[in-house]
């Protein structure tokens, strides 16, 4: 008894130490230059089924862009660590079919870690996901309406890992995979937080999935976070 | 001939045409699954989504899986006719294969009802097409088997089209887009066999044998050295269209939409840049609504290609005609079938324009996917006519032999030491 006692002890002390030094790199991401305009999606607008979800002609959303050229959907991660994936024990993300589209169009996973896909619409989709990396598997399965959900994992990293539905052809989701937790996307507001990161000397990147990467060093010490902004440019 | 055996003719000819009609109407519905990016919105094959695809039901038949779908339908149609075909070049000779083999397709049907009992439907289907076979052998016409060429050439179609089922099938099970491109490939030559096999039966192939056959003197064949070099010329050019189908095919199956947005200049330039940062940039300015797959520099590579040799493929066509309008005369059918064979050709390459004016629209790239099978098809039988004359003659030319030796159709014994075309 005596000695599970000092074995938990001991354990919490580390657990204290780990997270004592780590820390958080934050920052935010804007665009510089003009964006191309974004692109009317008229099949889905013409899709007898899918057409009424949507009052609007539906249009792409590569370049999500906020008033001051915040800019979302930019994936944040640190490079150089391997290896360190919670992904069995993380909570599975959600993407979910609605109004004949992916949500949400752009995420990230680590390895291993669950992503349940979900049908919410009265229609079939069949889900095709498409990795490029050996070792990830290529499924295409179909899911009806009110099917079960269905879960998906991938064991090896992989950016932007391409989800699509080929019975609706404009419907696409992009995943990047990671085998560690340090990574964040960009949102609507540009910012992002990659939480916890033991501490040390970084290469952190922003990857767009069209804006291509830029790479920025960062230390993080324990205490303040972190900050690194990022500007992705168009060519 | 007997006046049964030229009715015969005709409607073996007439099937024929029809048989290569609807293979023209699969590659088009094969256009429009690539066109809208849906050939793999059915995952599973040779069944759909489980059923058995005749019973698929049609209230599923939703988005992609409608394209899918009806081109499975369909290429199932076209497998049957080319089936029917090639027992019909065999004449009474396929009674006994149709009997034997429907029987063993009964027997697979009942096996798999009973061995397999969750495929009841497949074994239905094989039982049922077994029955129908076998049934059909009873009543089979008894007409005489055509020429070898034309039953081998029904042969090679049966197994065409069969093999062009087994790479749809492959291209979704294995989930290989590479093998899309084998299976536009085949899908061209397939439409060619079929339009030989129609023309060999035709009636007007049969005719001028005839009137070859009457005395070659009455024919104003030109010498063989000039229709030397028109053949050549002709079946060159055919070669060379087939390629551009070739590149076209392979363009089309890298899912990467347009490689180059703008026509007749390729981003503004004569020759666009293909560098890394070019590319990039290009990359970044591309917002596709399908076929999202992003572009490389082999990608914009390939595209010039098409072009070049689009205007090559124009240039050589407009070269054929004229050179058989000079030699042959503007009345002369060759000489005709060359005239819409440029036609074809300048609306290919308009088409071809604007597929790229339209950011790819389903249904002009289709028509330009059907144009380039037209394409090939008149290339190929220009090409075979020309072959022909040229046979014809040098034999003119060479011997005095009359051509009353020529075999006239299928019907009329072969004499020996002739040729026989059909």
């Amino acid at each position: 008894m005596t000695r599970n006692s000092t074995l938990l002890i001991v354990a919490g002390l580390a657990g204290t130490l780990q997270l004592a030094s780590a820390g958080d790199i934050i920052g935010t991401v804007t665009i510089k230059g003009a964006p191309p305009k974004e692109k009317d999606i008229t099949p889905l607008k013409d899709d007898a089924i899918c057409g009424k979800f949507h009052a609007d002609m539906p249009t792409t959303h590569f370049y999500v862009v906020g008033p001051n050229s915040e800019l979302a959907d930019v994936i944040v991660s640190v490079q150089g660590i391997t290896g360190k994936s919670t992904g069995d024990a993380a909570p599975p993300v959600i993407l979910n079919q609605q109004g004949c589209m992916y949500s949400p169009g752009i995420f990230a996973v680590q390895t291993g870690q669950k992503i349940v896909v979900r049908n919410s619409d009265p229609t079939p989709h069949n889900v095709h996901s498409r990795p490029q990396v050996d070792g990830n598997k290529e499924e295409n399965v179909l899911q009806m309406p009110g099917q079960a959900d269905m879960t998906f994992s991938f064991s090896k990293p992989e950016p932007f890992l391409n989800f699509e539905c080929n019975v609706h052809p404009w419907m696409f989701s992009w995943c990047s995979v990671f085998d560690h937790p340090y990574f964040a996307i960009s949102g609507k507001d540009g910012t992002f937080k990659i939480a916890n990161v033991p501490a040390g000397k970084y290469t952190v990147q922003a990857a767009h999935r069209k804006l291509g990467a830029v790479t920025k060093e960062v230390e993080v010490t324990e205490g303040a976070p972190a900050k690194v902004d990022f500007t992705l440019e168009v060519k | 001939m007997t006046g049964t055996g030229l009715s015969s003719q005709a409607w073996l000819h007439r099937f024929a045409v029809l048989t290569a009609a609807a293979a023209l109407g699969l590659i088009g519905l094969g256009g429009l699954v690539t066109s809208h990016g849906v050939g793999m919105a059915v995952p599973d094959w040779p069944n759909t989504f489980g059923y058995n695809m005749f019973f698929f039901p049609i209230s599923k038949w939703v988005g992609g899986i409608f394209y899918e779908h009806s081109h499975r339908l369909a290429a199932s149609a076209v497998g049957m006719l080319t089936t029917i075909l090639a027992l019909w070049l065999h004449g009474r000779n396929a009674r006994p294969l149709m009997r034997w083999s429907g029987l063993a397709l009964v027997a697979l049907g009942v096996a798999t009802c009973i061995g397999w009992p969750g495929h009841l439907a497949d074994g239905v289907v094989l039982g049922g097409t077994g029955l129908i076979l076998f049934g059909t052998s009873f009543v089979w016409p008894r007409c005489e088997p055509s020429s070898k060429l034309l039953r081998r050439l029904g042969l090679a179609a049966f197994v065409a089209v069969v093999l062009q089922g087994v790479l749809g099938g492959l291209r979704v099970a294995l989930i290989k887009d590479q093998i899309g491109i084998f299976h536009a490939t085949l899908a061209q030559l397939f439409f060619v066999l079929l339009c030989a096999i129609a023309l060999f039966t035709s009636s007007k192939w049969r005719g001028i044998n005839e009137e070859k056959a009457s005395g070659a003197e009455k024919v104003a064949a030109p010498g063989a050295p000039v229709l030397s070099g028109a053949w050549v010329l002709l079946l060159a050019t055919t070669l060379l269209v087939f390629g551009q189908l070739v590149l076209g095919a392979t363009m089309r199956h890298q899912h990467a939409g347009l490689a180059i947005p703008d026509f007749p200049l390729a981003y503004g330039k004569l020759w666009p840049a293909t560098d890394q940062a070019s590319v990039e940039s290009y990359n970044q300015h591309r917002q596709e609504v399908v076929s999202v797959n992003p572009i490389t520099s082999l990608q914009i590579v390939l595209q010039m290609l098409h072009r070049i040799v689009a205007v090559l493929i124009a240039g050589a066509v407009a070269c054929c005609a004229w050179i058989l309008r000079r030699r042959l005369g503007a009345r002369h059918p060759s000489s005709r079938l060359a005239l819409a064979w440029l036609g074809l050709i300048l609306l290919q390459v308009g088409l071809g324009a604007a597929t790229i004016w339209s950011d790819k629209a389903a249904d002009i790239a289709t028509a330009h996917v059907l144009t380039g099978a037209l394409s090939l098809a008149a290339g190929a039988i220009l090409s075979m006519v020309c072959f022909r004359d040229l046979v014809f003659s040098r034999v003119a030319a060479q011997s005095a032999v009359t051509m009353e030796a020529w075999p006239r159709t299928s019907f009329a014994p072969k004499p020996a030491g002739t040729t026989q075309f059909h």
